[in-house]
């Protein structure tokens, strides 16, 4: 947490000499104290390189891919003259269970073609998404089609 | 070179943004228009973002064009979820096209 | 009947997108400035997209759909002061940016709450 607002605070003030180093070092120091067991309650998940490895190869690129996918599809749905579009919210299980995995997992998601998450049942381990074109209604194969390909990676870097 | 790259991210950016925007106006539902607004409008901006960081190199600006463009990937999403979870507590109806309210039925099944 | 509107809407915007590319505007900064030739379109064309979000908050049926809006046009403002940035050259445009993304989702959860319980209560 220390480095992470350090890093920051040296980003945020570039070309950096002895002055801003000095009161960045404080200023660090005392968020990291503050809130600093709020966000970390895990430390031991931070010490694995394998899990870093793992998000900056396989889970950015997928996920930038993705990404990019939905923007294409949106920007068809919207172009076409009579609005291709079946909403409806359907209702997915997942197996994640911590609260960093089910976040990145809700934010990619969103991100990706079609679907929104709309709200999450912690305790069983549901979500409710909002999918623009519903192909089916069933809790099993929705999940296949929507979760699958994102909870195997998330399932390696978070638990 | 790495000028014209920039630029040309820009316009990437800018042609889904306005993408996203005519989604905002076209779509019928609040949850559609969600959908389409933040996913066009968020890679835009980071793309535009992007293209900024690239014409500017390492200087202050280019750097904080990248921390942007971070802390808009990470608050964008949630900032959708929440909009749409207080939209569906607060009672707005989906289009009348839609197809299934899972939601709807599992929240009637608790009261 | 619906292609129709289709039909006269795209007409609209893409008149109005090519309208803006062909025609040299007088722009608000100096002429000598890097790219500005294209960046000074690059700014019309976000006013553009920012006028498309206001028209929902405008006619927006349900209250959701005016937070969705103002929602947007903060990001959109975002990607505007990164193009200032560039096409003036002074650095401070981006702190304005990161300061407006900021305050911006503060205001989306804000906003979305009081639309959830219809206050502040909790």
């Amino acid at each position: 947490m220390f480095f992470v607002a350090f890093i920051v605070w040296c980003l945020l003030s570039w070309v950096p000499d002895w002055q801003h180093l000095i009161i960045g070092g404080f200023v660090s120091a005392f968020v990291a104290f503050m809130v600093g067991d709020l966000f970390i309650t895990r430390p031991h998940v931070l010490m694995h390189p394998s899990r870093y490895w793992y998000f900056f190869v396989y889970y950015l690129p997928m996920f930038l891919w993705e990404c990019f996918k939905a923007n294409l599809d949106v920007a068809y749905r919207v172009l076409h003259p009579q609005l291709p579009i079946y909403p409806g919210i359907v209702k997915v299980r997942t197996k994640l269970t911590t609260d960093t995995a089910l976040t990145f997992l809700a934010n990619s998601i969103t991100l990706t073609p079609g679907t929104m998450s709309v709200d999450i049942d912690r305790d069983n381990g549901i979500l409710y998404i909002h999918w623009i074109d519903v192909k089916s209604k069933d809790v099993e194969s929705a999940t296949k089609i929507i979760v699958d390909r994102f909870e195997k990676v998330l399932k390696k870097i978070f638990d | 070179m790495i000028n014209i790259i920039g630029l040309i991210f820009i316009g990437i950016g800018l042609t889904f943004d306005v993408l996203g925007c005519l989604g905002l106006v076209r779509l019928p539902d609040v949850y559609c228009r969600l959908q389409a607004a933040t996913k066009c409008v968020t890679l835009g901006t980071c793309s535009i973002l992007f293209g900024t960081f690239l014409i500017m190199g390492f200087t202050a600006a280019g750097i904080k064009s990248l921390l942007c463009m971070i802390f808009l990937v990470l608050t964008a999403p949630v900032a959708a979820h929440a909009i749409a979870r207080g939209a569906h507590r607060a009672g707005v109806k989906l289009w009348e096209g839609s197809v299934v309210d899972k939601y709807a039925e599992d929240k009637e099944g608790e009261v | 009947m619906k292609i129709f509107r289709w039909f006269i809407g795209m007409i609209f915007l893409v008149g109005i997108v090519i309208l803006i590319i062909i025609r040299p505007f007088p722009f608000l900064f100096y002429p000598d400035l890097p790219y500005i030739n294209f960046l000074g379109r690059v700014l019309y064309i976000i006013i553009l997209a920012c006028i498309l979000c206001l028209y929902r908050v405008w006619r927006g049926p349900t209250g959701a759909d005016r937070i969705v809006a103002i929602d947007i046009l903060g990001i959109m403002i975002v990607g505007l002061c990164a193009v200032l940035t560039i096409s003036t050259g002074r650095s401070w445009y981006i702190d304005i940016g990161i300061a407006w993304a900021l305050q911006s989702f503060i205001c989306a959860l804000a906003l979305s709450k009081y639309l959830e319980g219809k206050g502040f209560d909790d």
